[in-house]
């Protein structure tokens, strides 16, 4: 049987014959190098194969260092991302407190500028409905603060306080659709009263027809309203539009960012004393009293939707301020109910 | 037994060519009983008993000579190989099939040894191919006489049998 199956593998026993005979060769026969070729060839062979096994070792020993510097270098990772959130979490306190410093550097500034008496306040809420513009901030009459004080920042008007409680205070934006403000074009000393609309844009009126206007005119407060000192940046005229030799409608484009407002000044000096000119506008701009104080007729202040008076009625409100604000107009107007809900 | 019939016929080849086959042709080894014996065995019994045939063949006359042990042996181990497996594949049992194989197995047989003692650089063949000429022609000659013999001998003793019968 043995015999069979040799004999059925007989191309196994010729390979197994043949190297045994090559085997036996090579144990006899030397080398060039003096070497038995048996010897050199068992050598390059088993050489290869402590090449090969010393090569999976190496490759073991290293995965096996990889994985431990992996698991050193995971704890480190972890580490360093923990070190880096806190550190991001610093940097973002720097970076506030960084803006709190400018913002207050601002409206110290604003508050060395503007000659005023003013208190800072910071933005504590903002309006409830979206239908009013106003905000809450964290002064009220405690800090001295009284109805139909202006309400200003570094970049320009604000509002002002339309109801005080003990600790804080509501501002009507000058944005809300019933708040208004005497308002004059820098350039060309053109007066007209700047009304909300309840959006984030103004709209000039009761401009005179002959005035030259242009986009791009910077509008600051005039202070014929009694309310807002004057020279204090409004914002920029956006368009120009003309019907019938007078202006249908110029749009403004506020100067304050109303949606980012965390802190804000105060005027707290009496109307009455508010300075005859400001050499210098909320933008650091200076401002020509002289000529503005010449301008021979103001317009009214008063509401977009009542206007009681013609402009020129209230020509001398600079001197003396009209008893009619802007919102005490929207007050007298019944069918402003807004208003009277502020109120 | 057939083993053992297998290396007798090995152990009379190789004494035969220690010491008759020298005397044959002027003391040059124009013979090689050994291969004869070998590819007869192949020619007979096939691949397998061809190959050991040759192997064990080899190696013993490898160890007699003063040669590298192993070379006859394989050459010896290849033809064995080769003629069994062809003999099983081709009828070769006519006389002209039998004197190719012996002389291509003598010609393989010659590359494989020459070829190794030459690669290795132990030693060297000159005039290799009218020695291996002559060899094949040599063994082919033997050989065809060694089979005509084998051959005829169980007919010889079965003749020699029936003339015992009829004088009896």
């Amino acid at each position: 049987m043995a015999v069979l199956d040799i004999r059925q593998r007989a191309g196994w026993l010729f390979l197994a014959v043949i190297v045994a005979h090559i085997v036996l060769i090579s144990a006899q026969v030397n080398t060039r190098r003096g070497v038995p070729m048996l010897e050199a060839f068992t050598f390059g062979i088993f050489a290869e194969v402590q090449r090969g096994a010393t090569s999976a070792v190496n490759q073991v020993q290293d995965g096996w260092q990889n994985y431990f510097a992996l698991q050193q270098i995971r704890h480190e990772n972890e580490s360093l991302k923990q070190e880096v959130a806190q550190l991001q979490v610093r940097l973002q306190q720097e970076r506030a407190l960084a803006e709190q410093s400018r913002a207050l550097q601002g409206l110290l500034a604003l508050h060395d500028e503007s000659k005023l008496e003013t208190t800072g306040a910071n933005v504590i809420g903002g309006a409830p409905s979206p239908e009013f513009r106003t905000m809450t901030i964290d002064k009220g009459s405690r800090e001295g603060l009284r109805p139909d004080m202006a309400v200003i920042s570094p970049a320009g008007v604000v509002g002002r306080v339309i109801m005080p409680s003990g600790r804080a205070a509501k501002v009507q934006l000058l944005i809300d659709r019933n708040a208004a403000a005497g308002a004059i074009v820098e350039r060309t000393r053109a007066q007209g009263v700047v009304v909300g609309l309840g959006t984030d844009r103004l709209r000039m009126d009761y401009v005179a027809g002959s005035a030259e206007l242009k986009p791009g005119d910077r509008v600051v407060t005039s202070g014929i309203d009694g309310i807002y000192p004057k020279g204090f940046v409004i914002g920029q005229i956006e368009s120009v539009q003309r019907g019938g030799g007078d202006f249908s409608g110029i749009v403004i484009k506020p100067a304050v960012d109303f949606s980012s407002l965390e802190a804000v000044l105060v005027v707290t000096t009496p109307q009455s004393e508010f300075p005859a000119d400001t050499e210098t506008d909320a933008a650091g701009v200076k401002t020509n009293a002289t000529s503005a104080a010449g301008t021979p007729a103001t317009p009214a202040v008063t509401t977009p939707a009542k206007p009681v008076a013609a402009p020129a009625a209230h020509a001398t409100a600079p001197a003396k301020p009209a008893p009619a604000t802007p919102a005490a107009s929207a007050e007298s107007a019944p069918e402003s109910t807004e208003a009277g809900e502020e109120r | 037994m057939k083993a053992a019939a297998v290396l007798v016929g090995i152990a009379l080849a190789l004494a035969l060519q220690t010491t008759v086959a020298r005397f044959i042709v002027g003391g040059t080894a124009a013979v090689d009983l050994v291969l004869v014996a070998v590819v007869y065995v192949a020619l007979t019994t096939g691949p397998v008993s061809g190959l050991l045939a040759g192997s064990v063949a080899g190696l013993i006359q490898d160890a007699l000579s003063s040669g590298v042990i192993g070379i006859g042996g394989l050459a010896k181990s290849i033809v064995g190989f080769l003629v069994g497996a062809i003999g099983q594949q081709f009828i070769v049992t006519a006389p002209l099939p039998r004197l190719v194989m012996f002389v291509a197995a003598t010609a393989v047989h010659a590359l494989v040894f020459m070829g190794l003692y030459m690669a290795l650089g132990l030693r060297m063949f000159p005039a290799a191919w009218q020695a291996v000429v002559g060899q094949a022609l040599g063994n082919a000659l033997v050989g065809m006489v060694a089979f005509a013999i084998i051959e005829s001998v169980p007919g010889f003793v079965e003749r020699r049998r029936m003339g015992r019968r009829a004088r009896h």
